[in-house]
Formats: structure tokens, sequence, C-alpha cells
């Protein structure tokens, strides 16, 4: 009895918890509402599976709790209910993973519009690269990371002496422009993850990884890393600013290039630099 | 295996020594301590892997103080929390879930559940445990090793593992790691290639494999997964062990460390990743299939009703422990392997989940129609399907590979495999000793204290991770020993933490009145007998509780039946033991 009411009080705690309770998601901040909804089907999928399963076990243990002189049925299998139960249960899985493959097919499709960021970790801050006038960002190598020149840009690159370097300050994004974000490590892993934007994905020295996103309201989001990478994890935070486009306009006139860094002292020195 | 009537094989000279006399242990030392009787090193592997598990759960306590109560305990340091929690992973997992499964419950009921006198190798079967031993010590030492153990995060992902950044990075505690996983599974070898023979060539007559307890088909195709599986970490650590000490680069790509460009490159911590977790998604289940197979059998045991679908059950399982090889980079969705995996990964790890849900199914299709004793088994049994069921579900939000980048590397992943192969394996656990302690030392646990801790532990770890998992949906990341102020954040979330935190002390205590309960048990509890719970299978069979040396006196049993006969119409008890030839055979039944 008290077995079989308490079963029942963790369905029902449950549910009303997840109602009831102030914690949810913290309003997006990007075009992934996708992501949102294919989650919030599968919480309705689950959550009808679950209260079944249990509440069906509550009324067993309170239906068929020991009495004397009852005997339990014999029956070893039933193919038929069986093989139902496995049909529901697969049409249940496909209806979630199809929503599910859908929007991954997105999430790894980069619009051509999109502008190309780049994110740059290291323990434990967050520098970032931004293409410059060219709309094409220099090539760059771990190697070349020295302490003129942190995030490794090959000097010899034309097409990285235009680039923005913004060094472990405050990203900003235009509101509605798709940008994807290449994602670059110079030691350990890493993961770029602002709650709001619902994307995340790791950063890995040695190789580049990305995923794009449309900004889609102007605000202040906070960065966080999202793989352990050492005893600053937790402290490696930053900001990213989605901007109007006045605003960011305004914003990207006070960054420098790479040239304007590294001119006059350092350029072409090989201090630090290590073939 | 020794017979017990043994004659001289043709040709072979005959003992000087009846060989009886060879096989029974002559002294205290090794009838006690080293051991061959696979129920002593069962014994001796729990009793070890319980000792390691308090540390773990200890190292619980401190995590928890830390997120509940943030800035109030000096001493825990990012550092120290990050060691705590590498160790209480680890040791959760590996050291205590999988040696109690297979190491304990292994040694304990295999060979008496197929009807054997030992495991085939018995001198193999007990190096294996002191090789557990050893990889156990290795890793107390690296407690106390300069620089403390490693804080690389359970997972132990290169780079940083064997960099400064992280504790014991750069010091003895990542080495002392990677040794005692290597000794670790040298030790496993030998008990899992015991177990395995055993099942497959040690069954008495009678015992068909489709005759054998789901416990067994459950520890056994564990066992097998594992053989499989180990060796990917295996050499995962041997090839860590080298980067960080001769300086190859299997992991290790170029990079600049502090400003310091180190002469590592060209490696792949990717390369890393993927072995870890061949082994680790297989791992899961290396500690769930011997659940499943442990929970079918309490569930009719004491609903004294056959288990529903039997051969579909052990289908279940046997599909299970395949298609668990095929989903590992569900763990790397971001990880930034090649995107096209998603698809693959994600499809597969969502099939899983229809045997699993046949599973679950079966469970409780047994408890429909069934004469259901609310017995502490039981009620773990229950507890376990509750759990397992909440965060089998909540895997299909994070196998669904776009709905988990979103959710990946936040609390909503500690909520959900906590739920899945924490609790739910742990209750397990608890309902098995319940349920066998009588047969291992001839007395029952006291039902009194049984109950406390079994409503403390289910009500209380439901408690500690059902509300987690919102702390992820918030976007909390894992392995943040302080939030800080983060606006997303909010007030109510920290008092979320503190009542977690309180939750998970008083289930904690709770598991010292089990303690208490094992040892006052030994002496005052209720005589058992032979079978208190009127259960048909071998173990419950022999001729003295504890079943001495050889399990079986001068004759193994012969087997009659499946496991499973309860409640057969006809039959004056609501049991029939499986080796009962009696003529009251029922109808549909496995051969
Ligand atoms: C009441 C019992 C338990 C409590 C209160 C508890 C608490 C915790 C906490 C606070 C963390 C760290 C979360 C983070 O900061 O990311 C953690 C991590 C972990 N726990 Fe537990 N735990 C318990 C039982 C278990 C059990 C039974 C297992 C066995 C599977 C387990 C396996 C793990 C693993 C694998 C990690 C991950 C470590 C890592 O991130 O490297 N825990 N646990
Ligand atoms: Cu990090
Ligand atoms: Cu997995």
């Amino acid at each position: 009895m008290a077995v079989a009411l308490i079963l029942v009080l963790v369905v029902v705690g449950s549910i009303l918890f997840h109602i009831l309770s102030p914690w949810w998601w913290s309003p997006i901040a990007s075009n992934w509402n996708y992501i949102d909804h294919t989650l919030v089907i599968t919480f309705w999928i689950t959550g009808i599976v679950f209260a079944a399963v249990v509440l069906f076990m509550a009324y067993c243990v309170f239906r068929f709790r020991h009495r004397e002189g009852v005997k339990a049925d014999y029956n070893p299998e039933n193919k038929k209910l069986e093989w139902w139960l496995t049909i529901v249960t697969a049409v249940g899985v496909a209806a979630m993973l199809a929503p599910g493959l859908y929007v991954w097919s997105q999430f790894i499709t980069v619009p051509d519009d999109a502008t190309e960021v780049e994110v740059v970790a290291q323990q434990w801050q967050w520098s970032y690269r931004l293409p410059g006038e060219d709309g094409r960002l220099g090539k760059s190598d771990s190697r070349l990371v020295s302490y003129e020149n942190p995030l490794g840009i090959d000097p010899d690159d034309p097409n990285g002496q235009d680039d923005v370097v913004i060094e472990a300050a405050d990203l900003h994004l235009p509101q509605d422009k798709p940008v994807k974000m290449l994602l670059r490590s110079i030691d350990v892993l890493h993961d770029f993850y602002v709650p709001e934007f619902r994307a995340k994905m790791d950063m890995v020295p040695g190789m580049i990884t990305y995923f794009w996103f449309t900004p889609t309201r102007t605000g202040t989001f906070e960065v966080l890393c999202a793989e352990l990478c050492g005893t600053g994890h937790s402290y490696m935070r930053g900001f990213v600013v989605v901007d109007t486009d006045e605003d960011y306009e305004a914003w990207l006139e006070g960054q420098s290039t790479f040239a304007q860094l590294s001119a006059p002292s350092t350029l072409g020195s090989a201090d630090g630099v290590e073939p | 295996m020794v017979d017990a009537t043994p004659h001289a094989e043709q040709g072979v000279p005959p003992a000087e020594v009846p060989e009886l006399e060879l096989y029974h242990p002559k002294s205290w030392w090794t009838t006690y301590v080293f051991s061959q009787d696979a129920k002593v090193i069962a014994i001796q592997y729990s009793g070890t892997a319980i000792a390691i598990g308090l540390v773990a759960l200890v190292l619980s306590w401190l995590m928890r103080l830390q997120l509940g109560f943030p800035g109030t305990f000096d001493f825990i340091t990012p550092e120290a929390y990050y060691q705590f929690m590498t160790m209480h992973g680890m040791i959760m997992v590996i050291y205590l879930l999988t040696a109690l499964f297979l190491g304990g419950f292994g040694n304990y009921l295999i060979p008496l559940m197929v009807g054997a006198r030992d495991m085939v190798f018995p001198y193999v079967n007990m190096l294996s445990y002191w090789i557990y031993l050893l990889a156990v010590l290795v890793l107390v030492v690296s407690f106390f090793a300069p620089g403390g153990p490693t804080g690389a995060g359970w997972t132990l992902y290169p780079p940083q593992a064997i960099l400064s950044g992280t504790p014991g990075g750069q010091s003895a505690g990542i080495i002392l790691m990677l040794v005692s996983l290597i000794l670790f599974i040298i030790g496993f070898t030998m008990g899992g290639l015991n177990y395995v023979v055993t099942v497959i060539q040690g069954r008495t007559r009678g015992m068909t494999l489709m005759r054998m307890p789901l416990t067994v088909w459950g520890i056994f195709t564990a066992t097998v997964m594992a053989l499989l599986a180990f060796p990917a970490l295996f050499v995962a650590c041997v090839m860590m062990l080298f980067d960080r000490l001769l300086g190859t680069s299997f992991f290790m790509p170029a990079l600049v460390e502090m400003g310091q460009q180190l002469s590592y490159g060209g490696g792949s911590p990717i390369l890393f990743q993927h072995l870890f977790w061949f082994f680790g998604h297989p791992e899961v289940y290396i500690v769930a299939l011997p659940a499943f197979g442990i929970v079918s059998d309490l569930i009719s045991t004491h609903a004294r009703k056959n288990i529903f679908g039997y051969r579909m059950m052990v289908w279940a399982i046997v599909i299970i422990g395949a298609l668990s090889f095929i989903v590992w980079a569900h763990h790397m969705y971001v990880s930034g392997m090649h995107p096209w995996f998603g698809f693959f990964f994600a499809t597969t790890t969502l099939i899983i989940a229809v045997p699993t849900a046949i599973k679950v199914y079966n469970w409780v299709l047994t408890l429909w129609r069934g004469d259901i004793h609310l017995t502490v088994p039981m009620l773990f049994a229950l507890a376990f399907i509750v759990t397992f069921v909440n965060g089998g579900l909540t895997g299909l939000f994070l196998g669904n590979v776009v709905v988990d980048v979103p959710l990946s590397d936040t609390m909503f992943v500690v909520a959900h495999f906590h739920m899945v192969m924490g609790v739910a394996p742990i209750l397990v656990v608890f309902g098995a000793l319940y349920h066998w302690y009588p047969k291992i030392t001839g007395r029952m646990l006291n039902e009194g204290m049984g109950q406390f801790h079994f409503w403390v532990t289910f009500i209380g770890a439901y408690a500690i991770f059902f509300p987690m998992h919102y702390v992820g949906l918030v976007g909390v990341p894992r392995r943040y020993p302080e939030l800080g102020d983060a606006a997303f954040v909010t007030d109510s979330v920290h008092t979320l933490n503190a009542f977690i935190t309180v939750a998970a002390l008083i289930v904690g205590f709770a598991q010292m009145v089990f303690l208490f309960n094992l040892l006052w048990s030994l002496r005052y509890g209720r005589e058992a007998g032979g079978n208190p719970w009127r259960a048909t299978s071998l173990e419950w069979q022999t001729p003295t509780t504890p079943p001495p040396h050889g399990n079986w006196g001068d004759e193994r049993p012969v087997v009659y039946r499946w496991a499973y006969d309860y409640s057969v119409p006809g039959a004056q008890q609501d049991f029939i033991a499986q080796n009962d030839p009696g003529p009251q055979r029922a109808g549909v039944r496995p051969a």
C-alpha cells in the first residue's frame, strides 16, 4: 500500500517539479530554437513513458501484493504482446530521432553567407580574430605562438595582415548575421559555450573545429568553458556582445589589426619562434 | 575443475595423494587469505571494493559541500576539487562497480548457479584478486604522492592530463593512475577468462545455456564485453604513459603551454577519446548488464512468478552487449570529430533503446498477476526500475545528437549518468546483498535497518539527482567547483545546490547504517536456513549453508528445468527447484 503510494508520489512529484520549478533554460538568443523544440518533444515522449511505467508498477504492487492463498499466474511469454511493445517503442524512438537528425543536418550545414570568426582558447582565456577587410583569415600555427604573436598568426600570409585581433577581451557580433565560429586551441581541450546560443563545440589543439549560428537579439552573454582544461577551467570566462549594426561598426573601428599590433618592432623577428 | 570422484585417467599414473587431498586447502592462510575458493575470492573482492568505494563516497560529500556552500571550505581548492572528482568517478566506475559485479558477484554466483564446484582456473582466479588489490593500493598511494592524485577527470583526456595546468599532470599522480589502471586490467583479464570459461565449460549436467538464470547471463555477457573493451583502455594507458614519460606524441599535437613551446607534435587528442570511449561506453553496460540479470532474478523470486519473456530477456542482453560496441562516439558529439559521425552514432544509440525498453517491460510485466512479497530485495528491485527508467530516458536526450549539443558537459549529463549507472546499479547491489547475504553467512540481514536503509537511499538519491538535471538545463557546466556570478544562474540555483548537498549527506549517512547491519547481522541476524526465499536456482539448493569449498558435497546437482518455475499450476509448493526431477513439468517453457 505505502509502497504503491510512494511510487505514485514519485511520478506526481517529478511532474510537478518539472512544471512548477523555476529552473529552465535561459531565454534563447540564437536561431537554434529548433533544438529547443526537439528537446521539448523529447521531454513529452520520455515523460509519458516514465509516468506510464512507474504508475503501472505502482498498480501492480497495489493489486498483486502478497495475500494468503493467492497464487501468481504462470505465463512464461506472450509473443504477441512482446512484439507489440517492441513496435510501439521503435515508433516512439523514431519520432524523436527523425527531427533530431533533421536539425543536426542544419546544425552542420553552414550557410554560404556566414562570416568567419575565429575563437582561440588557451589556459585560461579567450581571444578572437576577425578576418578584416579582405574577408579572409590568414594562416595560423601554434608553433608560431610567441609573446608578440599570441595567436600564432603566420606573418608571411598576406591574408593575415588585416585580421582583427582581440586578445583576452570581449567579442562583439552583429545581430541577425550568421557567423561560422572557427575554434582553435593552442594548448589543451576547451569548449566554447554560450548557454543562450545553445550551441557549443570542443576546441582541440592541432585542428580547427567549427559551429555556426545567427545571433537573434542584442545583449551581453557570458562565455563559459565546457571542457575540463585544468585548474582554471571554471574561471575561464568571457563575454560576447551582440550589437546592432551601428554599435558593431563603432566597436570594430576601435580594434587593431595584426599588422598594426606587430609593427614596427617585431615584424619579421624570429623571437621565440622555434621552427 | 576437480571432480569429486577422481579416477586415474588412462595412461596417467595415480596421484600419490588422493586428489581431493590436494584440492582442499590445508592451512589457515590458504583457506582465508591466499584462497583459491571462488567464494572466498568473491568476499575478498567485495570487501576491497566496498572499502575503496567508501573513499569515493566521502569524496562525493566533499565535492557536494563545495558545490552547495561555495567559499565555506578553504581546503577545497579547485585543484583539490578536481582531484576528488577524478578519484570519485574512477573509483566508483572501475574499482567499485566493475570489481564488485564481476569479481564479487561473478565469483560467488557463477559456480554456484551453474552447478560447478569452483571456477575452472582457481589459481589464476586467486591471482586476479591480488593484482586487483595491488591496483587499488597503487591508487591509494597516489593520494599521498607529492602533488597528489591526478585531477584530469575520470576521462583522463590528454593533453591536459599530462600537463602542469592539471593537478598531478607533471607529478606522480597521472603516472600512478595509469599504472593502477593497467594493473586492474591485467587482474581483471585473469578473472574474466575464468568467468567466461566456467560458464561455457563448467556447467553441470542438464544446465543448458537457456536454463541459466539471467544473473549468469548478465555477468557472462558483461565479462565477454569487458574482455573486448578493456584492451582499448589498456593501450590508451600505455600510450599516454609513453607520451608522459618517454616524450612520444601519440595524443600530443604541437602545443604551447603557458607561453612555452613544448616538443610534442603530430599526435591526436581525439584518438585518445575514441580509445577511451570504445572502452567507456561498453563499460556502462559492463556495470548495467549484471545489474539487469540480478534484478530479473530478484523480481522473479520475490514476485513468485517466472520472469516474463525469458528468451527475449536473454536475447536483449546479448543484443545490447553487441550494439554497445558501436555507439561509443555519442560521448563525442561536440568533440570536434567529423560531424557526419553524428548521424551514425545517434541512430545506433537510439536503436539500443529498443532492447533496453523490452527489458523494462518484461520486468514490470513480471509483476503483473504476481504474488508480490515486498521484501527488502524486492523494494530495491522496484527502486532500480524507477531510477533506471528515469536515467535511461534522459539518455534519449543525450543520445539524440542535436539535443545533446546544449546539454553535453552540463550538470544534466552528471545527473543522467548518476541515475542510470550510479544509483540504479548500486540499488541492485544492495538488493543483491540483502538477497544473498543469508547464503553467504547463514543469517538474514536485519529487516528494520534494511527498510530504513532502503527508503532513505531511494528517496534521497532521487532527490539528489532528479533536480540536478534542471541545474544542467539552466546551463551550469559540469566540473565547475564554483559557479561564480553568471547572469543565467539565479540565486535559486544556489538554493537548489544546497538542497542537493543536504540530501547527499543524508544518503551517505544511511550507508553507514547498512554497513553496521552487515556486521551486526553476522552475529545477531536471524538464522536463515538454506533457502529462506524459497528460490529455485541452484545456489539455494546446496547441501550446507554457507556452501563449503567444492560447493556440493559428494555429488554435483543435476538440472531438470529452467530457473523460473514459480507458482507452477498443480505443484504443491509455489516453487520447483532447478534440480528437482519431479513430475510436475509445466507447459510452455524454454527447454
Ligand atoms: C550519493 C552518491 C553520489 C554523489 C553525491 C555523487 C556526487 C558527484 C559529484 C558532485 C560529482 C562531480 C560533478 C561535477 O562537478 O562535474 C560526481 C562525479 C562523478 N560521479 Fe558521482 N556521486 C555519487 C555516486 C556515484 C556513483 C555510485 C557513481 C558510479 C557510477 C558515480 C560516478 C561518478 C562519475 C563517473 C563522475 C564524473 C567524474 C568526472 O567528471 O571526471 N558517482 N559525483
Ligand atoms: Cu575549460
Ligand atoms: Cu555511452
